[in-house]
């Protein structure tokens, strides 16, 4: 494929998945090991409310009212579960389980009620994203990489996606420490002067802003998936934290690449004319991969556990 | 319009599907307590986005072969098939590698559906068959359901409650307490099993209705909402069904009465009604119940190291505590104490010496130990026992003035 069609159409999707898959698995890793997991799908169920209020209220589709409604409403479904969990003394799982559905019912509704015809909102784009459109008019080729005109014309999702990306990574580099202990043993944490209660508030709220992000740009299936499946396969591959995140950082960018890939060309090599999801797509290789990792990781079974079961 | 909708009055499917969703609602409600309960909550929103790629699968099958993609039994034994595979994939992963349950569950779930979301675009694109309808497989669609349909979905409800209520000793006796079953002789695997199976029978049957991505709250609310009336495990069973039913039965309701009104939605949100409302008001695991009892204990509290100031003659210097005094009559309004007052302060400064007495006794352990401060000692002791300790104390005295 040449250069002038690729750089264009297939390179700004490739990367702005790139970057929010890394920027979500970072997080994620956390998550996993401190049984967290599900926030991400949580908080990716409750953006849509958020996104719909601030359409209702700006009248405009554009990104940062939708980013700050969106994050409003991550705050208040995280809020309402450590409500209702300790006001009804119900256990983390079903409290999560009763706000976002709700949240997310609302969220529909107020989308049906809502005039949207004249504007791209709806519920399919928030769950699958518009990965495919996201495209860069203004490159003919890998020169446009150097020509600061064209790059002024990158989709700003880019930009935005690799700046979250960034701080994603600068805040696990800041607390890594904190976190990998506060991770692992909490009260070891608490013990050693660590406040590990505004530490993991912190970290929702960072794996908040990285999948709210992420949604603007693909849709949520992303967030879930790449919250949750790198970092799981990472797990399968290593007992080491360090490792860990280098496997799922790996596995996120193949899973990006690949599934948009395997999404855009794979239809044509299989003789049919029009490409599917991408975002569906990523998701499906990134669980491909989490399955393979299952089945053949060295450190899949749990410690303990005997060898060959 | 929404009375006519309510009343049955809307014509004969509408009236089907609002009776079917009762039904839909109920089993689920029923069936969610015992995941509820079993703390397993989550696993029907991995099993419910598990059917996407099922019901994509069996529409391009049947598209195939030429016949009418949208069948919905054939879409509906689809979900139910990739349902199943989906939940081995969850339990395998549970079981056999080093992953939690909830990670496995967000693994299924994510992967699942993104999978389905890119055979739902082949379907698209490639433009096979009418393909209109399947996207209401997401959010529920009951507008222009087939009468068929609408039977299938009602009878397959009812055949859900039917199952639950053979089987309802099994389900409730391994959701409490899953070693006392294994050692009542139940197969406890195999109940779970059953469990799982409810969860998608109640999933695929509600997938037209209410749709993959709320199905989930069905399960989940309306267990969670009766868990707040009631500590006996039949009493919030029924009660969950009840929740559901309603819930589903008004949700329907609604939505047919006009355009623009999803019926998954409205359902969620009537059950999200119903359990705010338990959540504040329920008796004893209410809110409103907790402050409640927490104003009156505050008031005891209170009132019992006021009398014990006055009958030691100290001054009282918080206000809440003059306040309950002056409105029970035991202190005039400049502050000091009234008659009743005094005799109310003796006899708490008395009781207090008792229970010290009381505590100091080795023999009295059991009844020692529930002094909280508050309780009245004739709750604890028979008169003579009072009157062998006072004996102890010695004769009334004054209250210093």
């Amino acid at each position: 494929m040449s250069g002038a069609e690729f750089v264009p159409l297939s390179l700004p999707p490739i990367a702005i998945g790139t970057c929010a898959a890394i920027a979500c698995a970072l997080p994620g890793n956390f998550l996993l090991l401190r049984r967290q997991a599900l926030i991400g799908d949580a908080i990716s169920h409750v953006v849509l409310p958020g996104i719909v209020v601030a359409f209702i209220l700006t009248g405009v589709i554009s990104t940062w009212p939708m980013m700050i409604g969106a994050a409003g409403a991550a705050l208040i479904a995280v809020l309402l579960i450590e409500g209702i969990r300790r006001l009804g003394r119900i256990e983390p799982g079903a409290a999560m389980g009763v706000v976002f559905t709700t949240m997310f019912a609302g969220g529909v509704l107020l989308l049906e009620q809502t005039d949207t015809s004249s504007v791209h909102l709806d519920v399919e784009h928030a769950l699958y994203g518009n990965l495919e459109s996201l495209i860069w008019l203004d490159a003919t080729g890998w020169a446009s990489l150097l020509d600061p005109l064209a790059l002024a014309g990158l989709p700003p999702e880019l930009p935005r996606m690799a700046l979250v990306l960034v701080l994603t990574g600068l805040f696990i580099a800041i607390f890594w420490r904190a976190l990998k202990i506060s991770t692992f043993d909490e009260g070891f944490a608490q013990s050693v002067g660590i406040t590990t209660t505004p530490l993991g508030l912190a970290l929702v709220v960072v794996a908040a802003v990285a999948a709210v992000a992420a949604f603007d740009a693909v849709g949520s299936i992303i967030v879930i998936a790449m919250f949750i499946c790198p970092p799981a396969a990472a797990r399968m591959m290593t007992n080491r934290l360090e490792r860990q995140i280098a496997w799922s950082v790996g596995f996120a960018a193949l899973s990006a690449i690949l599934g948009y890939v395997l999404a855009g060309y794979g239809p044509l090599w299989l003789g049919l004319y029009d490409a599917v999801s991408a975002a569906g797509m990523i998701a499906t290789v990134s669980g491909v991969i989490l399955a393979v990792a299952a089945r053949f990781g060295p450190c899949r079974t749990r410690a303990g556990a005997p060898a060959g079961v | 319009m929404i009375w006519d909708a309510l009343l049955l009055q809307l014509g004969y499917n509408a009236t089907l599907v609002s009776v079917g969703a009762a039904l839909l609602g109920a089993a689920a409600g029923i069936t969610g307590t015992f995941l509820f309960l079993r703390k397993r909550a989550l696993v029907a929103d991995a099993v419910s986005h598990a059917t996407l790629p099922g019901v994509c699968i069996a529409f391009l099958v049947m598209a195939s072969l030429g016949g009418d993609g949208r069948n919905l039994i054939g879409l509906l034994v689809g979900s139910a098939l990739s349902a199943w595979v989906g939940l081995w994939c969850l339990n395998w992963l549970t079981l056999r590698t080093r992953l939690a349950e909830d990670a496995a569950i967000g693994a299924i779930l994510s992967t699942f559906f993104g999978f389905g979301v890119v055979l739902l675009t082949v379907i698209q694109t490639a433009g096979i068959g009418r393909q209109a309808g399947l996207e209401g497989f997401l959010l529920g669609s009951t507008a222009g359901m087939l009468f068929n349909d609408a039977l299938l979905i009602a009878g397959g409800g009812a055949a859900t409650l039917v199952i639950i209520a053979l089987t309802r000793r099994a389900l409730t006796l391994v959701s409490f307490d899953p070693e006392y079953a294994s050692a009542q002789g139940i197969n406890v695997p195999q109940v779970d099993m059953l469990m799982m199976g409810l969860v998608m029978a109640v999933t695929v049957i509600g997938l037209k209705i209410v749709g993959l991505i709320l199905i989930v709250a069905l399960l989940i609310i309306p267990a969670v909402t009766a868990r707040f009336w009631s500590e006996r495990s039949d009493i919030v069973v029924l009660l969950a069904g009840l929740f559901g039913a309603a819930a589903a039965y008004v949700g329907a309701g609604v939505s047919a009465s006009a355009p623009n009104l999803p019926t998954g939605p409205l359902i969620v949100l009537m059950s999200a009604g119903l359990f705010a409302l338990s959540l504040f008001f329920a008796p004893s695991r209410g809110v409103l119940a907790a402050v409640i009892r927490q104003r009156r204990f505050q008031r005891r509290v209170h009132l019992r190291q006021g009398l014990l100031a006055l009958a030691q003659g100290q001054p009282i210097y918080e206000n809440l505590t003059l306040r309950l005094l002056g409105r029970a009559g035991l202190v005039r309004r400049d502050g000091v104490a009234t008659e009743t007052g005094r005799a109310r302060a003796a006899k708490a400064l008395r009781d207090e010496k008792r229970w010290e007495i009381l505590r100091r006794d080795h023999a009295q352990e059991p009844a020692a130990e529930l002094y909280d401060g508050l309780r009245a000692i004739e709750t604890v002791l028979t008169p003579d026992e009072i009157r062998e300790i006072d004996a102890k104390i010695g004769a009334p005295q004054e209250i210093p003035t």
